[in-house]
């Protein structure tokens, strides 16, 4: 078989996102062989190119920028300024060369460019075009805008995650590139439909949605029971213990879930055998359920005794669900992600040697790439221009000195 | 009617959240999936609830309903001799097999994709586990808790009075392993896409903790190459704040969206300062800063400012509830609440899909199947056995 043989071989993606969601969603797919062409410019930057919600403005120049270079691997950058005419122009002419649009402005501003799906119909019968937008783009709040807290908030994520007598949490940028995730899914379906009949289709994706998709039961209880999700911690409605106890050393914490009466014998049993294990509030399920306070209190004395490795290590070994929190710093260094080999080494030119999470999935015959280092800005003007659009040198040169392509 | 992924038939042994949530994905897209239980108590989700007035009936679940609308239903008892033999049957006309047991266990059953390769060799089979199929962890146990506490996500937030003596928080509901489904369900459909071209049968390892490891990429990896980035965290004002009713999210990352917030604000006298002259300064006086506007949040509800917010261009957005969303005009709009009707649980309202396919609309094609409601279907109609070799299956507890 031919090294070199990927799932998405020779479907070609021209990228107007911006931020985290959309470029997650391409993000995959180039992982999976696509050829992402991003469409950028110095008039219209990747804000990630100079910051990030997380660290503020914090990137040196728009090609040193760790954050995009850790969402944008393994893509190619043309620079083409959009209020230009001919950059418009242009831009139809490698939707025509294209399989997949995806774009994530705001509703109506691809329309108003003239690059809206009609017109790309028009030139491309059978090109599939995405539009992922915060609450979609019909409807009476279909212009509002968003990043990911606001879609965790939205779509009802927030409201349950947190600790009951706390605020709520908005979470992590996860929330934007489980957007792009559903995305990716959405595209995929797409190009399957059009491989069998031939048809491409037009998808408005919200991002709200997207997340209420990841709680249903929530809103089927609601449907149900006409009863509104709260907030729950860590805490589980059928498990105890199930919770994040703290362990030896600074600021480190390990999670043990107990679920069945034979895991708690062996829990028991692992620990030693404590008294308070033996205590007639643990006797049985419902009362651990309805002591969990006291028992996490107890637990919590056990392990804080110990590493979280070596909690992990003793209840693993008797059959009890229970790993270490992982903080960011600390993935990448487990044994088993690093036996794993899930972080690879890049060599960017201007960030230098980088360790990135690589692809989230291994395919025995067909596998994802390799990670490469995210575009400089206007990087593969040439080979698009050139190659790909058969210009004539003299004419590229003349976008570039119009600010065409800049 | 026409679906994107009509045609395509899908294989599932899977129990709980992450596996269902993978095949529900392809099903109401058209994908004909047959879901596979142990007979007698099915997946551990129909056990799970939450259940119509908390009476436990596993036909009424609604973890269960949700994550296998669109399904056919039949049971199988695989470790019985002519279980087997029926299983490999069904792989034989199947384009994808998802799978979520243990690592070894298939193998163990004699079901390996080493065999099941040899049965169909364009076979697509996904295995979606905690940990992945190698590895020290590959036999570890874990819930969700654990898989989500693992990836990094429970050590990241926004929020900015994070006290940092309660432990970290998982993400709500079983939010981790929708993720490792939606995961598995994009790499299924890209060897899927692939087969389609007369490509190669083939075995993808979904490990959950590595797709929640992906979602976070950009934390992870600006914690993994730089420690001195948890130091360099800067407040940017605004975010999750308290208002009248409950709580908002208000965000302003752009001098555009920093002056609409203003604007919104009334252009108070203290945001025409030194100090709020850059999101450097901002940043610098953040302490000072935000508490004046947490004041005026106090002073509006949520639904105020999410509509002021946005009418000055300043992403703005209420904290919902679950009943918030279910009223909320925009998703009544776009109708994406759909009403599914259960033989046994009757009419609810579902999730329908975030995504709009203009040519090929998301479908729940039908309610979850009852424990073994498609049996003499599959087994008498698709794999020809006779009522009668049904019927000795049933009473030897094959099926």
């Amino acid at each position: 078989m031919n090294m070199e043989e990927y799932p998405l071989d020779g479907i070609r993606i021209v990228d107007f996102t911006w931020a985290w969601a959309g470029p997650y969603a391409n993000l995959l797919l180039a992982l999976l062989g696509a050829e992402v062409i991003k469409v950028e410019s110095l008039k219209r930057l990747d804000h990630t190119r100079l910051r990030s919600l997380m660290t503020g403005p914090t990137m040196g120049s728009p090609d040193q920028s760790t954050v995009f270079n850790d969402i944008n691997l393994n893509k190619l950058s043309l620079t083409l300024n959009l209020t230009k005419p001919r950059a418009i122009e242009v831009a139809k002419e490698l939707v025509k060369k294209a399989d997949v649009v995806i774009q994530n402005m705001r509703p109506g501003v691809m329309d108003r460019l003239g690059l809206g799906y009609e017109a790309l119909r028009e030139i491309k019968p059978d090109i599939i075009m995405l539009s992922s937008s915060a609450l979609g783009s019909t409807g009476p709040e279909g212009n509002y805008s968003g990043y990911a807290p606001t879609f965790a908030a939205m779509g009802g994520m927030a409201y349950i995650s947190g600790y009951p007598d706390k605020e709520p949490s908005t979470l992590s940028g996860a929330i934007d590139t489980r957007v792009g995730t559903t995305s990716a899914f959405a595209i995929l379906a797409a190009l399957i439909y059009r491989q069998r009949t031939g048809k491409g289709q037009n998808i408005d994706l919200s991002s709200s949605e997207a997340i209420s998709c990841l709680m249903g039961e929530a809103f089927l209880d609601y449907s149900m029971n006409q009863r509104v999700k709260e907030r729950d911690g860590n805490d589980d409605d059928v498990m105890a213990p199930h919770g994040c106890y703290p362990c030896q050393g600074e600021n480190c914490w390990v999670t043990i879930a107990v679920s069945t009466e034979d895991e708690w014998q062996a829990f028991c049993k692992a620990l030693g055998s404590p008294d308070w294990t033996e205590d007639s509030r643990f006797a049985d399920a419902p009362s651990r359920q309805q002591n969990r306070d006291e028992l996490h209190r107890l637990l919590s004395g056990w392990t804080i005794k110990h590493t979280d490795y070596e909690v992990t290590e003793v209840l693993q070994g008797a059959g009890v669900a229970a790993i270490p929190t992982l903080r960011g710093d600390m993935v990448s260094k487990d044994p088993h992600i690093k036996e794993r080999g899930l972080f690879e080494e890049i060599e960017h030119p201007e960030l230098g040697k980088r360790l990135v999470v690589g692809p989230p999935w291994r395919l025995s015959t067909t596998p994802a790439k390799a990670p490469r280092p995210a575009p400089l800005i206007g990087e593969h003007n040439q080979y698009v221009l050139g190659e790909l659009l058969g210009m004539a040198q003299s004419e590229i040169d003349r976008l570039i000195e119009e600010q065409v392509v800049y | 009617m026409e679906q994107a992924l009509s045609g395509i038939k899908v294989l599932e042994y899977c129990s709980f959240v992450s596996g269902p949530y993978c095949s529900k994905l392809l099903a109401d897209l058209g994908a004909e999936v047959i879901k596979v239980e142990e007979p007698g108590t099915g997946d551990a989700a129909r056990h799970r609830g939450p259940f119509p007035n908390d009476s436990p009936d596993p036909e009424q679940s609604s973890l269960f309903l949700y994550l296998n609308t669109s399904k056919l239903g039949i049971t199988l008892n695989l470790r019985s001799p002519a279980a087997k033999k029926v299983f490999k049957e069904l792989v034989k006309n199947t384009d994808a097999l998802i799978e979520d047991t243990s690592p070894s266990t298939m193998k163990d059953l004699g079901l390996g994709y080493d065999v099941l390769k040899e049965v169909n060799p364009s076979l697509v089979m996904t295995s979606i586990t905690p940990y992945g199929q190698t590895g020290p962890y590959r036999g570890y146990r874990a819930h969700h808790l654990n898989i989500y506490h693992s990836s990094g996500q429970a050590r990241f937030s926004y929020s900015m009075s994070q006290d940092s003596a309660l432990p970290p928080v998982k993400g709500g509901g079983f939010l981790g392993d929708y993720d490792a489904g939606l995961s598995g369900a994009v790499a299924t459909l890209a060897a899927l896409f692939k087969h389609i071209l007369g490509g190669p049968g083939q075995h993808i390892d979904v490990s959950r903790q590595e797709a929640l490891i992906s979602l976070d990429r950009i934390d992870i990896g600006s914690f993994t190459n730089d420690i001195s980035m948890v130091e360099r965290r800067r407040g940017m004002l605004g975010g999750l704040m308290r208002c009248k009713d409950g709580y908002v999210v208000v965000l302003a990352p752009q001098q555009h969206q920093w002056e609409a917030m203003m604007n919104m604000m009334g252009n108070p006298e203290w945001s025409k300062g030194e100090k709020c002259k850059d999101e450097f300064a901002r940043s610098e006086h953040a302490s000072e800063l935000q508490p004046l506007i947490n004041e005026w949040m106090l002073q509006r509800t949520k639904k105020e400012i999410y509509h002021l917010g946005q009418s000055f261009g300043c992403p703005a957005a209420p904290v919902n509830s679950t009943a918030d969303v279910f009223k909320s005009p925009q998703m009544k709009e776009r109708g994406f609440f759909a009403d599914i009707v259960h033989s046994r649980a009757g009419r609810l309202s579902y999730p329908s899909a975030s995504y709009k396919l203009s040519e090929t609309p998301w479908q729940a094609n039908r309610a979850a199947p009852l424990l073994g409601e498609h049996n003499q279907e599959i087994y008498c109609g698709r794999l020809g056995l006779s009522d009668q070799e049904l019927a000795e299956m049933k009473a030897s507890g094959v099926i």
